[in-house]
């Protein structure tokens, strides 16, 4: 039986993995991976902790998760279809014209 | 039946101010002066209904409706007649309607719809002023006396597009705000004190307490209160000087509003609480000194002034000071009379001025006119009676009220004031007829000057002051005449219709009073005559009846009246001789004292009149001589004393400039706008700093998620 701990530290690892690709990937694509990516750690650490208190909620929180990563990915990607057909870029920093 | 009195000429409101301009000029003064008439008619039947009553039940009172309840606080909109106030709707709708009928020929040359707007003001006036005398307490009188304000400020700017009347009625609106400040404190401290505002009840709370001893108590405060409200609107020092400017409006209004009605509101305010009033010595004194001044003060302007209708407007604040000569010595029947006799002759020689002024085209200036008489015959008659009933000739109106005055001013032991109120109808007479001589006798001198009034005006004004405005009776002369010039192209072909055509303004142009205006000269020049029979002293073998028919007014409660003989006001009011009795114990006496005194007035009209006559009849360079001789004298009394000049540098500058500097380039620019600006300008700022946050990164947006994130579950775990 591997205990919770362990998932937890993977889980972690995941979502700072996610973080710094956030952070350090210059590339909107790769950011948005990397959304997916926390947002898998997240999914893992609500299934590791259903197991471990015995019922399903974490499980059923995860479909919800899941689903709505899925809509984020596509509302995410057309979004990025969309500015890089403005820009030709998918740098996120060549996109800071929406201030005030 | 008592609300139909105002409410009539409420209706001719109505009417002209919604449909007056649609209407033809017959129609519009004719439903006005309609209603003034039946106003009147009812009046008449009401006041025939309340004699019909015994003399200690003339009460009649109709409450219209509740106006306002809260709490201790409950005022009826009551209407209430009385003896007093009987006199008063009888002066005003008779006189009103007079004027009215008067006015119809007069305005005639306005368009239809600036008669129509004239028409509704004057009946406008005519309501509040209706309200004002049939108000059973403060808040309806106060209602009326605001109401006349306005009413006054509307006509006397009436052409509103000439600026000397626009600024005189903005003048007359000011100056009577300061008068009404102090009359609503009155009316605070009044209610404060006693918990009522009603004169009923106000006069039998009154009457049971005892004639202050001590100075300045709470009857001499709030009576000193509401007396300078009294100033203010009835022309007295200080508040004097918006009535001669009130003279810019069309002369109908200055008989009506500003000689016969509205300025004597302050007189029948005093009048209405004279228990009050009787209870408070020192504003007594207060009150007879400030009347007999200004009375005085008022006859000397009025010796020297050229514009006609100015002569009479200083006229009226020196009688209006008499009749508060004779509130202050107590003799509230007294004044009631001048008033009323007041009313009959000032309203007819300012007509008859309207009518001097409507013959020569806009002309007031008396040095331009002489020799009148032929032209002007009815005109002149009545002016004569007018002014002989002024000047207090014995037989006429004048006479008896002016003397009853100033033997009960003797009486009352003021004899300074008595001396004064002497010298004023010496004043009186010799202005008056100064006025008559310089207009209807000697020669023309009409059109005499080519260059019209300009050059004239100049070497005439030896001491006009350096700013002009004020010695300026010469140069706002043209008052009506602009209006009248411009509109009168139908009226006479012959006159070329021209203030700069002097020339060819020669006999053709004169013509005496149309068929509306002889008529309302007539009759009043009738009631001048007529007019002081009912106050026939008992020196004189008369029974002095308004005496007696007023007496119940002025005392606690009308329906105990006579009975309660002891109040002071009713003993001063009663019987003079009775009283006189009371304090001397010499009846013969004072029937001697009142004849002496009788024909020591009468020798004053008389003296002053013969000096007019010796003067400005005779030998008219003696004026002349006079005024070089002592010039700054003359000065001083051409410029009024400087007191506008006086006001104007102590209270409008520092008022002026206080305002200008201290609260609109201080407190408004800076305190106010500052405050204003300060915000935004704080707010700009913090924005400016606040905004460098918004980069548009989206990296950026991201790490501050995470920071945030990160503090709030590190406040959390180590908290």
């Amino acid at each position: 039986m591997i205990p919770l701990s362990h998932y937890l530290i993977v889980s972690a690892i995941l979502f700072s993995i996610g973080t710094a690709g956030v952070f350090m990937r210059r590339n909107l694509i790769t950011i948005l991976l990397s959304i997916e990516i926390m947002l898998n750690a997240v999914n893992l650490s609500f299934v590791a902790f259903g197991r471990y208190q015995g019922n399903v909620d974490g499980q059923i929180i995860t479909f919800f998760v899941m689903t709505v990563a899925a809509a984020e990915a596509a509302v995410g990607l057309a979004i990025i279809i969309a500015l890089y057909r403005h820009r030709e870029s998918l740098n996120p920093e060549a996109f800071t014209s929406l201030k005030w | 039946m008592l609300a139909l009195i105002p409410l009539l000429p409420f209706l001719g409101f109505v009417g002209n101010a919604m449909i007056g301009r649609r209407l033809p000029k017959a129609v519009s003064g004719g439903l006005a002066s309609l209603v003034m008439v039946a106003s009147f008619v009812v009046s008449a039947v009401s006041v025939w209904q309340l004699a019909a009553l015994p003399a200690n039940q003339r009460l009649v009172q109709d409450t219209v409706f509740t106006w306002i309840a809260s709490g201790d606080l409950v005022i009826d909109l009551t209407l209430s007649l009385d003896p007093l106030s009987s006199v008063m709707i009888l002066v005003v709708t008779g006189i009103g309607s007079l004027i009215h009928i008067y006015s119809t020929a007069y305005m005639h040359a306005e368009t239809d719809s600036e008669f129509a707007r004239y028409f509704s003001y004057l009946n406008l006036f005519a309501f509040f002023m209706l309200v004002l005398v049939l108000g059973a307490n403060f808040v309806v009188l106060f209602v009326g006396w605001e109401g006349v304000g306005l009413c006054s400020f509307l006509l006397i700017s009436f052409w509103f597009k000439k600026k000397s009347a626009a600024d005189a009625g903005k003048k007359a609106f000011v100056v009577n705000r300061i008068g009404d400040y102090a009359f609503l404190l009155g009316m605070f401290l009044l209610f404060a004190q006693f918990g009522t505002l009603d004169f009923q009840g106000l006069a039998s709370i009154a009457s049971g307490l005892p004639v202050e001893e001590e100075a300045f108590g709470i009857f001499s405060v709030a009576t000193l209160l509401l007396f300078v409200g009294a100033t203010g609107k009835s022309a007295q020092i200080p508040l004097y000087t918006w009535l001669p400017d009130a003279m810019e409006g069309p002369t109908p209004v200055s008989a009506l509003i500003h000689a016969a009605t509205m300025v004597t509101a302050g007189v029948y305010m005093i009048a209405r609480n004279a228990v009050l009033f009787s209870h408070a010595l020192e504003t007594m004194t207060i009150v007879a000194v400030i009347g007999a001044v200004t009375a005085l003060m008022a006859g000397t302007i009025g010796l020297v002034q050229n514009d006609i209708k100015r002569v009479l407007a200083y006229s009226t604040v020196s009688q209006l000071g008499l009749m508060f000569l004779a509130m202050g010595a107590g003799a509230f029947g007294a004044g009631i009379f001048h008033l009323y006799t007041h009313a009959f002759f000032k309203a007819l020689l300012f007509l008859g001025s309207g009518a001097v002024i409507h013959a020569l085209h806009g002309e007031q200036d008396i040095q331009k006119m002489g020799g009148l008489k032929r032209y002007l015959p009815i005109t002149y008659w009545t002016f004569l009676i007018g002014s002989l009933a002024i000047a207090g000739v014995p037989g006429l109106a004048g006479f008896f009220s002016k003397d009853e005055i100033l033997f009960e001013t003797f009486n009352h032991g003021h004899t300074i004031l008595w001396l004064i109120g002497a010298l004023t109808s010496l004043l009186t007479a010799t202005y008056m007829f100064r006025l008559v001589f310089l207009t209807f006798h000697g020669e023309r001198r009409v059109g005499a000057s080519p260059d019209g009034h300009v050059g004239a005006s100049s070497d005439r004004h030896v001491g006009a002051s350096p700013d002009g405005h004020v010695g300026a009776n010469s140069h706002r002369h043209g008052a009506d005449s602009h209006r009248h010039g411009a509109a009168s192209s139908h009226r006479q072909d012959s006159d070329l219709h021209g203030h700069g055509a002097g020339l060819h303004r020669h006999d053709a142009g004169l013509h005496d009073a149309p068929p509306a205006m002889a008529f309302a000269l007539i009759v009043l020049a009738v009631g001048s005559v007529l007019a002081g029979y009912i106050g026939v002293p008992h020196a004189l073998g008369g029974q002095n009846r308004l005496a007696v028919w007023l007496a119940p007014s002025f005392t606690a409660d009308s329906r105990l009246g006579m009975a309660q003989g002891a109040a002071p006001a009713s003993a001063v009011a009663q019987e003079p001789a009775a009283e006189a009795a009371a304090e001397g114990g010499e009846v013969p006496d004072a029937a001697a004292l009142e004849l002496t005194l009788m024909a020591v007035s009468s020798a004053i009209a008389l003296l002053g009149i013969g000096i007019g006559a010796f003067i400005w009849l005779k030998r008219r360079e003696i004026a002349a001589e006079m005024a070089r001789r002592f010039e700054p004298i003359y000065r001083l009394l051409l410029n009024k004393y400087y007191v506008d000049e006086i006001y104007d540098a102590l209270i409008v500058r520092p008022v002026e400039v206080g305002s200008r500097e201290g609260l609109w380039r201080g407190i408004d620019v800076k305190v106010v706008d500052g405050a204003v600006n300060g915000t935004a300008a704080i707010v700009a700022g913090g924005a400016w700093m606040l905004r460098r946050l918004q980069t548009g990164s989206v990296r950026a947006y991201a790490g501050s998620v995470i920071l945030g994130v990160v503090l709030i579950l590190g406040y959390y775990l180590w908290s």
